[in-house]
């Protein structure tokens, strides 16, 4: 058995095992730290698969910010220092079934195809490579995922700020909804 | 101990399962979880899965260092949508005081 199956096999029972955890645990904070683990096995499968620029990226976008934010959005979302974390799951049984079903499918569709499949080559240095392609091939995308970028930049700002400026205007109308109820009834 | 050949060496269909089985389980969080957060990081395993696919059809198929390429700019369109999304659900709180995806069915008060 080769060294890179032994570490494909590792790896994979645990990205699979920590997506597994991710799904099911009770406990949000929990679950994100299943996804980081998730996320790090898969860029050491692209350092496998000879792909090390892609293997950085994923460390440095997935895992240092990504994964941050997500922390930084159970933080703010929820009430006290410890409790509602824990959330719900619901409909297990049948999401659960239909999940199964999507999942056999795909794999019975990638296992029966006959990829084409070229002779494989040793790994060279792929960033030489990919920075030739930015430059002439994929210019187009390069740019608009600068402004893509810049978009979303000020979006999440001007979201995020307006959300904290008027914090008082959905509190003081929370009073108001048990008034007009009763009205209603009657 | 002799393996079976398709166990010894892990190839192209090896990294598709993997994928296929990390796209089960995001798909799962989505439909099954209640919380927005879980949600989100349920679309970012897809995403994910979606991305091992890419890089391993670079590896062992016709795409080249385009797969690669696609690759990266997933990565990069998923942290704008992260940063986009986690400010929605920061909203939502704000709003409705709770990220429960079931409670959240107005538009307009």
């Amino acid at each position: 058995m080769d060294f890179s199956a032994v570490v494909f096999y590792v790896f994979s029972i645990l990205i699979i095992g920590s997506a597994v955890i991710m799904v099911f645990a009770k406990n949000i904070v929990h679950s994100a730290f299943a996804l980081m683990f998730t996320l790090a096995g898969l860029a050491l499968f692209y350092a496998l698969l000879y792909a090390g620029f892609v293997a950085v990226t994923q460390l440095l976008v997935y895992v240092g910010g990504i994964l941050v934010l997500i922390l930084f959005g159970v933080m703010l979302t929820t009430r006290g220092y410890f409790e509602k974390v824990r959330t719900r799951t619901v409909n297990l049984l049948p999401s659960t079934i239909f999940v199964a079903i999507i999942g056999v499918l795909l794999i019975a569709v990638f296992v029966t195809t006959e990829w084409t499949k070229m002779p494989l080559e040793d790994g060279q240095v792929t960033m030489t490579g990919l920075g030739e392609l930015l430059l002439t091939d994929f210019m187009l995308p390069f740019q608009v995922t600068g402004v893509l970028l810049l978009l979303a930049i000020i979006g999440a700002v001007l979201m995020a700020s307006r959300a904290r400026m008027p914090q008082q205007p959905p509190h003081a109308e929370q009073p108001d909804r048990p008034e007009d109820e009763p009205k209603n009834i009657p | 101990m002799v393996l079976p050949e398709w166990l010894a060496e892990p190839g192209l269909n090896h990294f598709l399962v993997v994928s296929a089985v990390l796209f089960s389980f995001g798909l799962l969080a989505v439909i099954s979880r209640r919380n927005i957060i879980m949600v989100l990081m349920g679309i970012e395993l897809i995403l994910n899965s979606a991305n091992l696919n890419f890089v391993a059809f670079s590896r062992y198929g016709l795409l080249s260092l385009e797969g690669h390429m696609i690759a990266l700019f997933v990565i990069i369109i998923a942290a704008a949508e992260a940063a986009v999304a986690l400010a929605i659900a920061l909203n939502i709180y704000n709003r409705f005081g709770s990220v429960d995806v079931e409670q959240i069915s107005e538009l307009k008060e």
